[in-house]
């Protein structure tokens, strides 16, 4: 499979130079692969919030539930618990899973349910033209703060380390090669994969010169260690920018799965009657 | 004896839900129908608690004032419910902490605690003790109640029998009513029958239907879904998730249906409101979902254990932008159980959200349940709504939201070779994929009006409106949900006509109108303030003359609806 099989007719309206660009790139490149390499790929489901990074589910010419602002971890949990065979890979932004969704991506990761979502991390809300977010530094001057925002960011990966997931990675939209091989890591674990991506939005939050000064990529790590990457997580906070942001695979473990505890199990219609009857017969 | 009321009172903590079932089922194999009203504050421990087990000769829904026992574990039962005995009414009592004095009907009282101390039995069995003095009492025979006790009681069986019996023999030394209660010989005896609560009613219609996930946040009055759905999920494989919030069971709810497995959700009004944005979503994606919306007393936390009818109209519009919806009030048991499977059904088949609009009062008394008389739901839908004529045909490209006439696109699941399957909460073209164009938002808008049109043409095969009483009187009650059991009652007493609503959208205007041929006087009864289904009426141009409203959490008796009417028609 070519990875230009999967692009739909629908005109593409991110701004030019923006980083989602790059994620779509990048993800077809890795389904094309899996594709090859014996993963069909009408076996995936994308699954997406609504911001500028949703609009990735119709770019893709891949099976997609366009959910609703913040939601589209529930949707996904219950797409791959009905049918474990599917890979159900979610799309959200910071606004989407770390402000309206934030109860959702901790149950995620609690759950380690076999999913991957890719966070488009540009620091902004960009559909609704330059509002802070969660991610967004202390003193981000956005429509809604236009005096600087009070708040410290949040850290998502400490988050989702202390929540229980059991792959986590960080990627820069300028990194494509690095981008694709995250992203399949990502899909072939098994279990809650969170990626964080980078991802500069040219409009409101151009962040390319930063990110390009202060971004590497970790080597030699041992992901399987919970202190390890907790210390390397720990050494960018989101706030200030003069300080190396560390990329790559950050953690990743084998752990027990939410969507291995339902019996993969469709009971025939005709067998319902006789065992209603019987149920019954306890309540005489 | 026709009917026969009893009530048990203590503290919550007692068991009294428990100990009102026992009787129930007592009732219920000397061939009696039974309804029993559960009464019980918001809390754990404390507290006054009574259950109101009435066995009838006929089908019955409705609780009356007036007892024939009272059964007093603590002296503040007493308190409260003297004023319901009646001249032969009888009380028994745990003579070591209750006293009767100034009461002038006959007692029996009990040394329970005694009886309990020295059998080294634990507190909770003082039911099981009470419950065999009763039986004596009321002329029950001992082997009825050991039926029962082997039956359904899962520890300690030999120690609740031994205080049972005692308290049994201990009432056969001086306490006897005349009640006749055990009179099998009576021609109107029915089989013993299963004793079910609406929310276990509605939890197998699902199941019959073909439920696969249940997904709900506990919320009084839903939450016996849930447990019931989570305690049989293995012996019917279904999917049972509690998750973070509504608004996570909402979403799941339609993750499942987008993979092609049936899901409902359950919860109240202040869950449901969570649950109204994923809901404006399946109103949108057009993704099958079933609500079981159980109503308590509002606004906001109001009673958490109490009744009302006071969300049909948020139930009604809830979601923005315009959408087709079933919504359905079932008034009991039977009922419960038939329209949710039917509910399930049609929000498959039309791809709509389906609410199953209950009260606390349908949602968790205890109704005898006649499956055959509650009916097959399914055998009436294999013909027409099979689930293979809902699925795309396999040919040429699939087009998730294709125009049809009928409003409804077939629809297919992941995986399908070749074929991309998308949904989308943006207005959309039929491949799935976001639109702003205006032709194409006023065609997806009038694909889902054709929906909802042709929802209501399918709902002319069910009875969405019912007739009772006298069909002839020309004054009729107008009532949903819970209030069909004391309207049919109360209007049997007085000769009027009782015209049930059960399907509350899309509304049936037709058979509600032919329902009142004949009427020149409508009376409303509904446990709300403002008169919904009086006001939803009106909008079809259907006058009410007079509202009786009961909006204290408690629902109708008997006695207090025929009072109300005796006062509105005289």
């Amino acid at each position: 499979m070519n990875p230009k099989d999967l692009v739909t007719t629908a005109r593409n309206t991110w701004c030019p130079g923006c980083g989602n660009f790059s994620i779509m790139s990048a993800m077809r490149m890795v389904l094309a692969e899996l594709d090859s390499e014996g993963f069909p790929v009408e076996n995936v489901v994308l699954v997406s919030g609504i911001g500028c990074h949703a609009k990735i589910v119709d770019y893709m010419n891949v099976n997609s539930f366009y959910s609703i602002h913040g939601r589209t971890l529930p949707a996904a949990s219950a797409i791959k618990i009905a049918n474990p065979d599917l890979k159900v890979i979610c799309f959200s932004g910071d606004g989407d899973s770390l402000a309206e969704g934030l109860d959702h991506l901790i149950f995620a990761a609690k759950r380690n349910i076999d999913l991957t979502l890719i966070l488009h991390d540009n620091r902004v809300y960009g559909l609704t033209t330059g509002q802070y977010t969660p991610t967004s530094p202390q003193g981000f001057k956005g429509k809604s703060t236009p005096a600087g925002a009070v708040e410290h960011p949040m850290n998502p990966l400490e988050l989702m380390l202390v929540s229980g997931a059991s792959y986590i990675a960080r990627g820069y939209t300028h990194g494509i090669q690095q981008l694709q091989t995250i992203f399949k890591e990502a899909i072939l674990h098994k279990g809650f994969s969170f990626v964080d991506v980078l991802q500069v939005c040219v409009s409101y939050n151009n962040q390319y010169e930063n990110y390009n000064k202060w971004t590497y990529t970790v080597q030699g790590n041992d992901a399987s260690s919970f202190e390890e990457a907790q210390k390397i997580i720990r050494s960018w906070n989101y706030d200030s920018s003069a300080v190396p942001i560390p990329l790559g695979r950050l953690y990743q473990i084998e752990t027990q799965r939410f969507d291995q505890t339902f019996a993969p199990y469709r009971q025939n219609l005709s067998e319902r009657d006789g065992k209603i009857k019987a149920l019954l017969e306890n309540f005489v | 004896m026709d009917n026969f009321s009893t009530l048990i009172g203590g503290i919550a903590g007692d068991g009294i839900n428990e100990a009102g079932i026992t009787l129930a089922r007592l009732f219920s194999r000397l061939g009696y129908h039974i309804y029993m009203y559960y009464d019980y504050p918001s809390l754990i421990r404390g507290g006054h608690n009574f259950s109101l087990v009435r066995a009838s000769r006929q089908k019955i829904a409705a609780h009356m004032d007036q007892i024939d026992v009272l059964i007093a574990l603590n002296q503040e039962t007493v308190e409260k419910h003297s004023m319901r005995l009646k001249d032969s009414s009888f009380v028994i009592y745990d003579a070591d902490k209750v006293k009767i004095d100034g009461i002038k009907q006959k007692g029996c009282g009990l040394t329970i605690t005694q009886i309990l101390k020295e059998a080294a039995a634990p507190a909770v069995m003082k039911n099981s003790c009470i419950i065999g003095g009763y039986c004596k009492v009321v002329g029950i025979d001992w082997h009825v109640l050991e039926d029962v006790l082997k039956k359904h009681i899962p520890k300690m069986l030999e120690l609740n029998m031994q205080v049972a019996r005692q308290g049994y023999d201990q009432a056969a030394l001086f306490c006897h009513m005349d009640s006749h209660a055990n009179s099998r010989t009576d021609k109107q005896a029915q089989e013993p029958q299963p004793i079910l609560t609406g929310n276990q009613a509605i939890s197998l219609g699902l199941i019959k239907a073909g439920l696969e996930a249940y997904v709900a946040y506990p919320m009084t009055p839903s939450s016996s879904v849930l447990d019931f759905m989570a305690r049989y999920a293995q012996d019917f494989g279904i999917k049972v998730i509690h998750p973070e919030s509504e608004i996570a069971v909402m979403l799941m709810a339609q993750g499942f249906a987008y993979a092609g497995i049936k899901a409902a959700v359950g919860t109240s009004g202040g869950g449901f409101c969570l649950m109204t944005e994923g809901l404006s979503l399946a109103g949108m994606a057009e993704i099958p979902v079933v609500v079981v919306m159980a109503q308590r007393t509002g606004p906001s936390t109001g009673l958490p254990t109490y009744t009302a009818q006071g969300d049909l109209h948020f139930v009604l519009n809830a979601g923005q932008g315009e959408f087709p919806r079933f919504i359905v009030a079932p008034g009991d048991a039977e009922e419960a159980y038939y329209w949710s499977g039917v509910a399930l059904d049609l929000a498959w088949k039309f791809q709509v959200p389906a609410f199953i609009l209950t009260d606390k009062i349908v949602s968790e008394s205890q109704y005898s349940f006649d499956i055959d008389l509650a009916g097959d739901m399914t055998s009436e839908l294999k013909e027409q709504t099979q689930q293979a004529s809902l699925l795309w045909d396999g040919q040429g490209k699939y087009k998730r939201y294709r125009y049809t006439d009928t409003g409804v696109s077939p629809l297919a699941f992941p995986p399908q070779k070749g074929q991309v399957i998308k949904t989308d909460s943006y207005t959309h073209d039929e491949d799935g994929i976001t639109s702003e164009d205006p032709q194409i938002t006023r065609e997806t808008s009038d694909k889902r009006q054709r929906k909802g049109q042709s929802l209501a043409r399918d709902l002319e095969r069910y009875e969405t409106v019912k007739v009772f009483g006298d069909e002839k009187s020309k004054t009729a009650l107008l009532c949903w949900g819970s209030n069909k059991g004391v309207c049919v009652e109360a209007a049997r007493k007085l000769g009027l006509r009782v015209i049930q609503v059960l399907v509350l959208s899309p509304f049936p205007e037709g058979k509600l109108k032919s329902a009142l041929q004949g009427v020149d006087r409508l009376l409303a009864v509904e446990c709300n303030s403002t008169g919904q289904l009086a006001r939803l009426a009106g909008f079809y141009g259907i006058k009410t003359q007079d509202w009786i409203l009961k909006y204290d959490g408690r629902p109708f008796s008997v006695e207090d609806l025929q009072a109300e009417l005796g006062r509105a028609l005289a």
